[in-house]
């Protein structure tokens, strides 16, 4: 058993949008009730469409906002008041690695600056840590001395990997990071973030809509809609034989790279309803093709479904049981 | 007589750092009713083709062609005013960023009817009419109410819709979709593609998609022509393509695919990077990242005929083994290394 390195019990985040002078501000659910845990040396995959609050989730877990309700631990101490030393054990790598690296900087002064702020090394120290990182990443000894437009995608996506590290943390909080990839490099980022897991043991929050990538990367899976999660397993169970609606829905509607697999698409009509004003009952109802009067009226919990957790009162499983 | 033909077009920017070759000799024909995916990464020229085809690059691009034929009428040699008359009509194209593509201050209806009074000079009435039918044809909800909505009130899935529809307004023959689905999310995307398709079959038009998204390729496409930093390296029927790649770039870029590893975790990736004006390979422009490649890769490359894919490689492969290369095993053992 590896040690619990983040825990968040029902986290929620509320956010207040004005309507105007007149009347009342609404309120957005981004996050609407989230629990997970993740374990040293493992990966967390947080898989959903646009505006389902994966993201928001992101931005807890790196103490960027604060949850509006819940309890989130990390390496087991609580996150209340003061989260500098915290905050050196959690790292964020973004998206777009054209837009999160400063075009004015060195690359040797990127990686130094978490340690000028964080630790007491004196310049030596500091220069030797950041090309002992370069080395780490697969990056040249020279490239210490470059600036961020010198690179191309993939080798800006390894400085950023590079400047997370440098401050040894425990949970790396990966937001899309291959999304803005071609496949060829989004090949060779996957591979050194797998290594560097095997060898520091780190503990990654992944989060992708890319199925393919998810599938092959993570661990645990959970698929969020509308700020919940609506199923929580490993992720062999979740991909072999999803329990949700959405989450059969999600795959089938992922474009797999074989021509001749048969493909047995669901087809799902309509989209994500606004986040200022959800259906009442499971969020999914109106798109699901096997909702009932009680999912219109009832939220359905997360409980467990055949080796793992599910919120929806009609599992895919149930089919079969009624038919046998 | 294909829909569209062209020969060795080539377009070249001029750059401070001189001239850049975007697109370099690609052909490609398009029969009626047929789906061609063009597929490369970044920089492979797939969109620059298409937009030098419909005329939107700036002037500082310079377009060449041996060929440039639309069911048989020279497209370079046409006025420009002649070639307003087919661009829009009968070649209709749709874009990656559906929000942007829109003009945010008309409305969708005055943009649809826009087409349709200017490339088919209808009336008001018959406008608002044809603009209702065209967005209850792509499944717009309520399209007589959507006709006055502004683009900043659709959701990006409900804009490309209305981007389809207006592509479609003047029934064009030919119609080429530039990444139509990358912005979207997976569940819209499924949506939009199902769309495409059933479109295509009912008009019987041409559709070039052009995607870097093989698991899109392998669902949609008939035909599919691999480009890799302005070339054309490979074109095959789909299965066939995702069966036996002949060109050691596709074959690389298959097994970097996450879902084809196949329990392996490690994935096979492609070392460097694509060539950029400053260090283009003098020959076989992917020779630096290839496994197989030789000394003669060096000096020149050689395409290979259709029975092969029309590979551009000196040694192109047969399931997965390099034909007439001098020590297939040796460059075999040493790309399963590099796996390792």
């Amino acid at each position: 058993m590896s040690e619990l390195v983040l825990q968040g019990t029902d986290l929620h985040r509320h956010y207040e949008v004005k309507r105007g002078a007149f009347s009342s501000p609404a309120t957005v659910k981004a996050l609407n009730g989230v629990s997970f845990s993740l374990e040293a040396g493992k990966t967390l995959a947080v898989v959903g469409e646009s505006g389902c609050g994966k993201s928001t989730l992101a931005r807890l877990v790196t103490m960027i906002e604060t949850p509006t309700e819940g309890e989130l631990k990390i390496d087991g101490i609580p996150v209340t008041g003061p989260t500098a030393e915290l905050r050196r054990k959690v790292q964020i790598i973004f998206q777009n690695p054209y837009g999160s690296l400063n075009p004015r900087q060195k690359i040797g002064a990127i990686l130094e600056e978490p340690l000028k702020i964080n630790t007491s090394d004196d310049s030596a120290t500091r220069r030797r840590k950041a090309h002992e990182m370069l080395a780490r990443v697969g990056l040249r000894a020279e490239h210490y001395e470059r600036y961020p437009h010198m690179f191309s995608g993939g080798q800006r996506q390894r400085i950023a990997i590079a400047r997370a590290l440098m401050l040894n943390p425990k949970i790396l909080v990966l937001d899309e990071p291959v999304s803005a990839l071609d496949v060829s490099i989004q090949a060779q980022v996957l591979n050194i973030l797998m290594d560097l897991q095997d060898e520091l043991g780190l503990a990654y929050l992944f989060i992708s809509h890319d199925l393919s990538v998810v599938r092959h990367i993570a661990d645990d899976i959970m698929v969020m809609y509308l700020g919940k999660p609506v199923e929580f397993g490993t992720a062999e169970r979740v991909f072999s034989d999803p329990q949700h609606p959405y989450t059969a829905a999600l795959l089938s509607a992922t474009p797999m790279a074989d021509p001749e697999r048969q493909k047995e698409r669901i087809p799902l009509t309509g989209e994500l309803p606004s986040p200022l004003n959800p259906p009442p009952g499971c969020p999914f109802n109106p798109r699901c093709w096997r909702a009932e009067d009680k999912c219109r009226r009832e939220m359905p919990p997360l409980m467990p479904v055949e080796g793992r957790d599910a919120a929806c009162f009609f599992p895919l499983s149930m089919e079969k049981s009624v038919a046998a | 007589m294909p829909l569209l033909e062209l020969e060795n077009l080539t377009v070249t920017f001029d750059t401070s750092s001189g001239p850049f070759k975007a697109v370099d000799g690609v052909s490609l024909t398009v029969d009626a009713g047929e789906i061609l995916s063009i597929v490369g990464e970044s920089g492979s020229g797939k969109s620059v083709s298409m937009l030098a085809l419909m005329g939107l690059l700036p002037w500082t691009a310079k377009i060449e062609a041996d060929v440039m034929r639309f069911e048989g009428n020279d497209l370079i040699g046409m006025s420009a005013r002649d070639r307003r008359r087919i661009i829009g009509k009968d070649i209709a194209m749709i874009f990656q960023e559906p929000m942007s593509s829109l003009n945010p201050c008309f409305t969708v209806g005055f943009q649809i009817g826009e087409m349709l009074r200017k490339h088919l000079g209808l009336g008001r009435k018959e406008r608002r009419q044809r603009s209702i039918e065209l967005l209850e044809l792509v499944g717009i909800p309520a399209p007589a109410e959507r006709l006055s909505a502004f683009p900043h009130q659709l959701s990006g899935g409900m804009s490309q819709r209305v981007m389809i529809a207006m592509a479609l307004s003047c029934n064009p023959k030919l119609l080429i979709a530039d990444e139509p689905t990358t912005a979207l999310d997976v569940t819209i995307q499924a949506q939009i593609l199902d769309l495409l398709v059933r479109l295509q079959k009912e008009t019987d038009m041409g559709l070039i998609l052009i995607t870097h998204d093989m698991g899109v390729v392998a669902e949609t496409a008939e035909r599919v022509q691999v480009q890799y930093a302005g070339q054309k390296v490979e074109e095959q029927p789909v299965r066939e393509l995702f069966r036996d790649p002949h060109h050691p770039y596709t074959a690389a870029l298959l097994a970097a695919l996450p879902e084809r590893a196949r329990g392996n975790k490690r994935l096979p990736s492609i070392p460097g990077v694509v060539p950029g004006p400053n260090d283009r390979p003098p020959a076989c422009l992917f020779e630096p990242r290839c496994s197989f490649a030789t000394d003669l890769c060096r000096r020149t490359v050689k395409r290979q005929p259709a029975s092969l894919g029309l590979a551009l490689c000196n040694y192109p492969l047969v399931d997965g083994v390099p034909q007439g290369h001098p020590a297939p095993a040796a460059a075999l053992a040493e790309r399963q290394e590099e796996l390792i």
